[in-house]
């Protein structure tokens, strides 16, 4: 358990000093969880180590986003200012993404269901 | 009591209180509106303007939960490598959906907030509003939106997405696994990638995966649609 995390740290710290270094635009956790599928598939880094940690957290992922949500409290009045075209656009647009998205991977995909 | 309000503990107690009783909720209905992370951001929201805590306090104690969002990144490398078979297989229609779903959130976001006569500074913080928070406000700086105004779009699209998103897929006739991951995983990053976990953890794998490849590719083809059109 403790193993997993250290490793999860690790990486996004790693994740992070490169994302400044480079100034580049991907956040340093997402640099991170590609260092460590590299480490993985590289055989650097064993599953077993990460395994109860890795599973922990993304068990309550969703919970961790509830503090980021509960800061929209301090832009409603923004938000009412101009709450058409915010709202609309935003609803809209995510089904919109959502169709194209998951439309163009059902045309491209001749792959069967995956079994899970 | 005020110095108790501001100490991490009541932040982090609430939370977690707040969110195991929406968890219960969700359980019990199973009805899709209840969403726990949607819930518990409103009943928290709700309970700090009744009581008047400012978000300041809240937030001392929110800061270390979300904080752990972090590695949970990172441990998405974990459901991506175990099925990264799979994942291989489909790389082109998954790297396809994810540039035609990056293309169309920005053009449909900023179209349809421009059309109903939103202002320059609000449509464009919209432009980034599927992509993860991080990259999101990276992107909404360079462009000249609200930074603010971002963070919080991006959230509402996120619930929207855990909310209704793999429903509305079915709805629509996107129905396998691998799909359905990719599409709320473009839509709605991490939010709906967290109900997706919960529930399978491939179409979870894939999902993941979008969030990073979104993000890469709403930031890159932003300033490309710039440069073309000039906005």
């Amino acid at each position: 358990m403790l193993q997993g995390m250290v490793l999860l740290l690790l990486f996004q710290f790693v994740g992070e000093g490169l994302s400044r270094l480079l100034g580049l635009p991907i956040p340093g956790n997402v640099i991170g969880m590609a260092l460590m599928l590299l480490a993985l598939v590289q055989g650097w880094v064993k599953v077993k180590w990460l395994e109860q940690a890795a599973d922990l957290l993304l068990s309550y992922m969703a919970l961790f986003f509830v503090p980021a949500g509960v800061g929209v409290m301090l832009y409603f009045d923004l938000i009412a200012r101009e709450w058409l075209p915010i709202v609309a656009g935003t609803v809209i647009s995510t089904f919109v993404v959502l169709a194209v998205t998951g439309w163009c991977e059902k045309l491209l995909d001749k792959q069967e269901e995956s079994q899970s | 009591m005020k110095e108790l309000l501001a100490s991490p503990l009541f932040g982090i107690c609430l939370t977690l209180l707040v969110y195991r009783l929406a968890e219960l909720l969700y359980q019990r209905s199973r009805f899709i509106l209840f969403n726990p992370v949607a819930v518990s951001i409103v009943s928290i929201i709700l309970l700090l303007k009744l009581c008047n805590i400012p978000y300041q306090d809240y937030n001392n104690g929110g800061r270390m939960i979300l904080f752990l969002l972090g590695p949970s990144v990172v441990a998405l490398a974990l459901p991506l490598y175990q099925r990264r078979q799979e994942i291989l297989r489909r790389k082109l229609p998954i790297l396809i959906g994810i540039v035609a779903g990056a293309l169309s959130s920005i053009i449909s976001a900023a179209g349809i907030s421009w059309l109903l006569g939103g202002s320059e500074e609000v449509v464009l913080s919209l432009v980034p509003k599927s992509v993860t928070t991080p990259i999101a406000i990276g992107i909404t700086e360079k462009i000249g939106g609200i930074v603010p105004l971002t963070a919080a779009l991006v959230v509402l699209t996120g619930c929207l997405g855990a909310i209704c998103g793999p429903e509305f897929c079915r709805l629509v006739g996107i129905r396998s696994k691998a799909a359905i991951g990719l599409a709320v995983g473009t839509a709605s990053h991490g939010i709906g990638t967290a109900r997706l976990l919960g529930e399978d953890r491939f179409s979870g794998a894939i999902a993941g995966l979008a969030i990073g490849l979104n993000g890469l590719a709403t930031a890159l083809l932003v300033p490309l649609l710039w440069f073309l059109f000039g906005w």
